[in-house]
């Protein structure tokens, strides 16, 4: 039984710390939201748009610990804010969207650098690029907790309309639902799943956590339902994962984390049953694959 | 069927519409009048705005000018009412998304739902039976893009008629359908216009208008010529929309 006395105690020893408990807890809450939201960030196809929102950020929670304010209110009114511009830029200027998402996340990025070299004081800029889970603060879980119970209640009441937009915004709009409220909701949901992993990863990883987990169930089912439950599983075993080996072995618990989550997707990638590179059964042809062979052949 | 609206208004009434895609012009004037209980076919090479004239009936692009009135209403009004059912171009669609044919069909109840469109006994009921009338009874437990071409369209017209629409869209019914399914889909739109819907549907393909279609128009950016299937198909005509290039195979055009 000293295997098992070994496995107990990698769990055990650690977690009668404090901050181990806190770090777990954040890391887990964080991983769950951005979980759920990454399954339609997935099929949305939205990967850019998390870099784009968590570096935005940074100004935003810099200029929060410059005036003492909670660093969810910056972090949320930069995430949004920016939002809300890429999308006024693209609609008003002839410059497609990935190069406006581009421009407009860097420009926020290097605000938010700036802002901290010039104002050296205790703004520690590591701890926001690279995550400070083991520092997290009572009222930064409180924050997380609050903003995470919203991200969850919203998606509660609204993920079909929002699997309904990933799959055909044009026939929400034939029957008289509007596209772009939905995508709006979208996007503030995720700047708010943004600044609840922002803690727990740092802005440099947040984009992992709101598209590995959810790409990851993607190749492991075909059906909305388990995907979201896969997502969930994979970013709780991570999340976990993740805080343990960084106490063991002494590493940035953001990085462990990812890394954890990347394997499960190099797993899935290599050996799901459904899509895996070496797990795929043998595929029937597709029929679309037919079906544009035969309307080219027609023209 | 449910009677319209305005029983003497045209199903699917466009005036005058001209749209621009910046400097691209993509509709130039184009009218276009259908009754109800009628299909009329839309003919156009690729790139004629059979898409466009579909989006704009729909209310997606913003039209420099020219109206819309579905079934008397306005289209806004049409759409909050379930009226328009979308069957959309198979380019359009995602295929490897994870849903269900029965989730698709579903999702032609969400405009009558409540806050979180949770089904209700007689949202599921009318899913049912539309998934029988399409004939996917079986097959409503597949994932969308594991249907044959056939099948996904199918699929999409259950979602009209789930929905209750009473005049569809239809964007390319035929693109990718084998030979085999063309007759089930047909058949099944036909009995559709029987009950007294009103089908407007797009296609580059000929073959099937003259059976299918009570009526046609030749679009090419403006409208060529609208009629009987036979008189809009005649070679001078479709010759000045197709281009040379559909010289060759002259006969399949004209029947
Ligand atoms: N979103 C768009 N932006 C710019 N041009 C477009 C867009 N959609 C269509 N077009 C152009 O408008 C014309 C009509 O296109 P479309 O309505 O898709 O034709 P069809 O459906 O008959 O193939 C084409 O020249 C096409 O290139
Ligand atoms: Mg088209």
């Amino acid at each position: 039984m000293d295997a098992l006395t070994a496995v107990v105690d990698w769990f055990a020893v650690p977690m009668q710390f404090d901050f181990v408990r806190r770090a777990l807890l954040v890391a887990v809450v964080a991983g769950v939201v951005c979980a759920v939201l990454s399954c339609w960030m997935t099929l949305v196809g939205w990967s850019l748009m998390g870099d784009a929102v968590s570096h935005a950020v940074l100004p935003g929670v810099v200029l929060s610990y410059m005036f003492g304010l909670p660093f969810a209110l910056g972090a949320l009114v930069f995430g949004t804010g920016s939002v809300a511009l890429i999308g006024v830029v693209n609609r008003t200027s002839r410059v497609k969207e990935d190069a406006v998402i581009g421009v407009v996340f860097t420009a926020m990025f290097a605000l938010g650098l700036v802002l901290v070299s010039a104002v050296p004081s205790q703004t520690d800029l590591s701890h926001i690029l690279f995550g400070n889970v083991l520092g997290v603060s009572d009222t930064d879980i409180r924050q997380i907790l609050v903003l995470a119970a919203v991200v969850l209640g919203v998606v509660w009441v609204k993920h079909r309309d929002l699997t309904l937009y990933a799959f055909d915004r044009v026939h929400a709009h034939a029957i008289g639902i509007n596209p772009r409220l939905l995508e709006t909701l979208l996007l503030g949901l995720l700047a708010v799943t943004v600044v609840v992993a922002l803690q727990a990863v740092g802005i440099i990883l947040v984009v992992a956590m709101v598209i590995i987990p959810g790409a990851t169930a993607y190749l492991l089912t075909d059906r909305f339902e388990r995907m979201l439950a896969i997502s969930v599983g994979v970013a709780v075993v991570a999340a976990v994962t993740g805080v343990f080996a960084s106490y063991h072995l002494n590493v940035s618990t953001g990085g462990s984390v990812v890394l954890a989550q990347a394997t499960a997707f190099a797993l899935a990638y290599l050996f799901s049953p459904l899509h895996g590179v070496l797990g795929r059964r043998r595929r029937r042809p597709t029929p679309a694959a037919t079906a544009a062979d035969q309307s080219t052949a027609r023209q | 069927m449910t009677a319209a609206a305005h029983p003497a208004a045209p199903a699917v009434e466009v005036v005058d519409a001209t749209v621009h895609y910046g400097d691209v012009l993509a509709l130039d004037g184009v009218s276009l009048s259908v009754q109800p209980g009628r299909i009329c076919g839309l003919l156009g090479t690729n790139g004629s705005g059979k898409s466009t004239l579909f989006k704009t009936i729909l209310g997606l692009v913003r039209a420099d000018r020219g109206r819309v009135r579905l079934l008397g209403l306005d289209g806004a009004t049409a759409r909050r009412k379930g009226l328009v059912g979308y069957v959309p171009q198979a380019e359009q669609v995602d295929w490897d998304f994870p849903v269900s044919v029965r989730d698709v069909v579903m999702m032609g109840r969400y405009g009558q739902m409540g806050l979180r469109r949770r089904p209700r006994p007689a949202d599921r009921e009318a899913v049912e039976h539309a998934l029988e009338r399409t004939d996917l009874t079986g097959l409503a437990e597949r994932r969308i893009g594991a249907l044959s071409g056939g099948q996904r369209k199918r699929a999409f017209v259950a979602r009209a008629l789930a929905q209750g629409a009473d005049v569809l869209l239809l964007d390319e019914p035929f693109a990718g359908v084998d030979k085999g399914s063309e007759a089930t889909v047909t058949a099944l739109l036909r009995r559709l216009r029987d009950e007294g819907r009103t089908l407007l549907l797009s296609t580059h393909d000929l073959a099937q208008v003259p059976e299918l279609c009570d009526e046609a128009v030749l679009l090419q950016r403006r409208v060529i010529a609208r009629g009987a299937p036979d008189e809009v198909l005649r070679p001078e005509t479709v010759m000045e929309a197709f281009g040379v290039h559909v010289q060759g195979e002259g006969e399949r055009w004209t029947h």
